[in-house]
């Protein structure tokens, strides 16, 4: 689009009219004086009318039974996805069997001698440590489920994501046609994805691993084809004209130059497929995604943290790793013979620590060696919600406060939306998506929302909605002002980078109890587990971009005469604008993500319909709302769709 | 690369052979690794089905010599996951008359499991030192008049009832409508969100109004009286959009996967003799839920006082 004619502005058009935000919404205000009398006469204002909404629950509710009479006869279960679960059930209790017969002393000293050869000493001690950790806590066996969940969910994502990667890497007319749907893919929240594999595979681990490869195979689709198209023009051509055929061309060439992307996309796909493994609890998968799952059923906090940190550690571990090969391999390729001697002595010692340990007798973690987390753990979470629910002298306790922000922003926000008329929402959307991207993005945006209309949940999409810009507002006003501070000082940010890791990681279930502690049951905890979640994004984006300010532009400013302050507000904030809007965009995507689990602490809405789906059994009330789960998130996405994409998802 | 996708394919392809493959019998991956003899136990979220739960695998354990897998799953769930044999028993279930035709008796992929010896009872419920200042609050006719006590940030202008999971079996909303009460259902989406605030009312002997259920070690630490509705009657609850009466009493039944049933030897025969009563489902709950006692030491607890109950159940 960039040869066609800029469209100068004339002469004759009064100055206002020059900018074209301006421009844009003239425009859309011209449309609007146009088609609102007429949506008005046909079918009034007010709520969306029946008339625009298709009831999907008979045709659902049908196919649900269908389903489940026909998944032991009919060839489609029987031939087709009958093998892939088997397939998948194999698979996962090959790795599990081969997890416990190396023993934890084997499985450690593997991982140690991995994460060694991989990213250096500093890593493989961390690794050691958090697999022992693991043992510890007492999680050893719930660990090595979610491992080899995730090892067979990964090793699938790859070949996929590979797989469609290539096809869009050298085929741009598949690239066309993938990319908007890979770029979907990625902002969708997670448990939108679980009931159409649970209509279809039930209840278990295959709909465990298959709802985890959908959710993480993307990244990696997304950044093979972008290695492959950014691969240098010159080295290909010389390739060329050395006469390789194409598939040397591509095997020789394009995908080792890729390899920086192929490895943040593996890196992105581990990171996902974990999140997505722990969420997959509620539909089976196990694993210590289900022992938080369980604790957080007793209330307790404490056992759900025992669980709970596993899974941070396994996170934070699997990413520094894999993100510390991607960055050695340009630099290591080609050391020879030391090299693969070091490789040789890793494996060596570590199949001779796995037989130690067999030999030991103790494959086992053994009991006596764990460490009861849970009960000062749940002291301290006592003692919290003791003192702070209410009653605290002048400021209030947490549920005053819960009370009167749920009275005087989610209601005014919830009613008003759902008081104005449904082509006065669809405007406001178009109004804020088309100015700050293109008329494409807002079409999308407004078709998106209007979706929710049809399929018949407008209002608990809108009730959705309201909570999520109620949630979104907070975190960008608490994530902003941090990620200034993080910015300006370094030793705040070096504390901080630990605590961000650590909450970006958590499994978003864990802070649900907390919050209801604090804030009781219904939206408020809700939209407060939201804000926690996408906080640390929202902080490391406004600070990079802060940061990656062109120091000379800073320092002319400083030479000026320029206040901190004035600095910032008239220098960095505006020069970091891609970057403060990525952050919103982040923000939104995560907030929305959580604000859809909030259905389990008494959020309502359409998270509320998605959990009862699952719980109930009842596929068409649950398919509905995950849909419009979808569409709002597509929505959310258009409207503050940033100029250009960041390849990392939340991180 | 991709040599070893093909082959890793390859064999995939051999090991699940070309037939049919009938995903509807088939085990959890994580089942009877190392020749161990296991039995995967369906939990549901409240916590006197963990206490059936941890008895009965503490006993498996170290009686009978099983490695015990749980799964936690939301009833109706559980009963599609137990016919595909994803799960071997359901040991508390609180009635579900269509899944019970459909699995039981039309497709014979799970058994009746005999009777578990608890009674269930679902109702609402007010504190009982609400009950003390308003005598009369106890039946659902003054209901009305004692709303505004009820109203919460979340229930507008009405009282609020508070509802839990979406997974439990409830009659509210249409209860509501047609008692014609001037209450709003709030779900607060898990039992584990409802409890938190049932006991965060109680620390303030704030007055609260909510759906609950009869076994429930809550009622030691919280204790409630129920709100009398219209007695429950055969059949009064047929129509769920006309129901204007009290839930029934449920005889709490176990179920097992219909193959596991005839071929799980030792298990499948302890499962079925496995029947306690409402103190003794209690008495491990309470160990679990409030004295924070791992769901196994509790198990080992309540077995070591009560060896000549657990003692009849084995085969």
């Amino acid at each position: 689009m960039a040869t066609a004619t800029a469209p100068t502005p004339r002469a004759a058009l009064p100055g206002v009219l020059r900018h074209p935000v301006a421009r844009k919404l003239l425009l859309l205000a011209a449309a609007a004086a146009v088609l609102v009398p007429l949506a008005d006469a046909h079918w009034s204002s007010g709520t969306w009318p029946k008339a625009l909404t298709v009831d999907l629950t008979g045709p659902l509710t049908r196919t649900g039974d269908w389903i489940i009479d026909h998944r032991d006869s009919h060839p489609l279960f029987l031939h087709f996805l009958g093998h892939i679960s088997n397939a998948v059930v194999f698979c996962v209790r090959a790795v599990y069997l081969l997890l416990l017969a190396a023993g934890w002393a084997g499985v450690t000293a593997a991982a140690t001698a991995l994460a060694w050869r991989a990213a250096g000493k500093r890593l493989a001690l961390g690794t050691a440590a958090a697999f022992l950790a693991c043992g510890a806590l007492g999680m050893w066996v719930p660990t090595m489920q979610t491992l080899a969940l995730m090892a067979v969910a990964v090793l699938a994502s790859v070949a996929v994501g590979v797989v469609l990667g290539l096809a869009a890497g050298l085929s741009a007319r598949l690239d066309r046609v993938l990319r908007p749907v890979l770029d979907t893919m990625q902002v969708l929240p997670a448990f939108a994805y679980l009931l159409p594999v649970v209509l279809v595979f039930g209840i278990g681990v295959p709909a465990a691993v298959l709802a985890t490869v959908v959710y993480a195979a993307p990244p990696m689709a997304r950044l093979t084809a972008l290695g492959l198209r950014g691969a240098d023009k010159e080295v290909l051509e010389a390739v060329d004209s050395l006469g390789a055929t194409a598939r040397q061309r591509l095997l020789t060439a394009r995908i080792p130059l890729a390899r920086r992307e192929l490895l943040l996309g593996l890196n992105q796909t581990i990171m996902m497929a974990l999140s997505m493994a722990v969420i997959a609890s509620v539909i089976g998968a196990g694993g210590l995604g289900d022992r938080v799952y369980q604790a957080l059923a007793s209330v307790d906090v404490g056992a759900a943290l025992a669980a709970g940190i596993p899974i941070v550690l396994l996170a934070v571990v699997l990413d520094r790793v894999t993100a510390a090969a991607g960055d050695t391999t340009g630099r290591t390729t080609g050391t020879g013979r030391g090299h693969r001697a070091y490789t040789a002595y890793a494996v060596g010692a570590a199949v001779a620590v796995a037989v130690a340990g067999r030999l030991a007798g103790r494959p086992d973690w053994p009991g006596s060696w764990t460490v009861a987390v849970a009960a000062p753990v749940n002291d301290a979470v006592g003692w919290m919600t003791g003192h702070l629910y209410s009653g605290v002298p002048v400021i209030g306790g947490t549920a005053d406060w819960a009370g009167r922000f749920t009275t005087w922003v989610l209601d005014p926000l919830r009613d008003g939306l759902q008081g104005l008329p449904w082509w006065a929402v669809l405007l406001l959307v178009a109004a804020v998506a088309w100015p700050i991207g293109t008329w494409r993005t807002a079409l999308t945006a407004v078709l998106a929302l209007a979706a929710t209309g049809v399929l018949g949940v407008w209002e608990p999409s809108l009730d959705t909605l309201s909570q999520v810009l109620a949630a979104v507002a907070v975190t960008l006003v608490l994530g902003f002002a941090t990620g200034v501070a993080a910015a300006r000082g370094d030793r705040f940010e070096r504390l901080l980078r630990p605590v961000l890791d650590v909450f970006q990681t958590m499994p978003q279930f864990v802070y649900l109890i907390p919050v209801v502690a604090l804030f009781g049951v219904g939206r408020a905890p809700a939209v407060a587990a939201a804000v926690v979640y996408a906080l640390p994004a929202v902080v490391r984006i406004t600070a990079q971009g802060l940061r990656q300010v062109d120091p000379a532009a800073l320092e002319s400013a400083r030479s000026l005469g320029a206040t901190p302050a004035q600095q910032l507000r008239q220098v960095q904030l505006p020069l970091a604008r891609p970057a403060l809007l990525l952050a919103v965009n982040q923000g939104v995507v995560l907030v929305l993500a959580v604000v859809v689990i909030g259905g389990l602490v008494g959020g309502g809405a359409l998270g509320y319909d998605a959990v009862f789906g699952l719980a109930q059994g009842d596929l068409a009330t649950g398919l509905v709302a995950g849909a419009a789960i979808v569409c709002l998130g597509l929505m959310l996405d258009r409207v503050t769709q940033p100029t250009e994409r960041r390849t990392k998802k939340g991180a | 690369m991709r040599l070893r996708t093909t082959a890793v394919a390859g064999t995939l392809l051999l090991l699940t052979g070309c037939g049919a493959a009938d995903m509807t019998r088939q085990a959890s991956p994580f089942a009877h690794a190392r020749g161990a003899r296991t039995v995967t136990l369906s939990v549901q979220s409240w916590v006197g089905a963990q206490a059936n739960v941890a008895v009965a695998q503490y006993l498996l354990e170290h009686e009978l010599g099983y490695r015990v897998d749980t799964v936690q799953i939301d009833e109706v769930p559980a009963w599609d996951a137990l016919s595909q044999g994803r799960v071997d028993a359901i040991l508390e279930d609180w009635g579900h008359p269509d899944q019970e035709k459909r699995y039981v008796d039309d497709k014979k992929t799970i058994a009746r499991g005999g009777a578990l010896g608890v009674t269930g009872h679902i109702g609402w419920y007010v504190p009982t030192y609400l009950v003390k200042q308003h005598p009369d609050i106890t039946d659902w006719k003054n209901l009305n008049a004692y709303a505004s006590l009820f109203r919460t940030a979340e229930s507008g202008g009405k009282g609020q009832l508070m509802d839990g999971s979406p997974s439990y079996v409830t009659n509210d909303k249409a209860l509501v409508d047609n008692l014609k009460l001037d209450y709003q259902v709030v779900f607060a989406g898990s039992e584990a969100a409802q409890i938190t605030q049932i006991r965060q009312f109680a620390k303030e002997k704030k007055p609260f109004l909510t759906y609950w259920y009869a076994p429930q070690w809550l009622f030691e630490k919280v204790p409630m009286t129920e709100v009398k509705l219209p007695a429950h009657k055969e059949g009064c609850d047929a129509d769920p959009a006309k129901v204007a009466c009290a839930y029934p009493r449920t005889p709490l039944q176990k179920y097992l996967n219909a193959d596991f049933s005839k071929q799980g030897g030792e298990a499948a025969a302890f499962l079925k003799k496995f029947a306690w009563t409402t103190e003794d489902q209690n008495e491990v709950s309470l160990m679990i839920a409030d004295q924070k006692l791992t769901p196994q030491e509790a198990a080992k607890k309540w077995a070591d006082g009560h060896a000549s109950t657990w003692k009849a159940w084995l085969p």
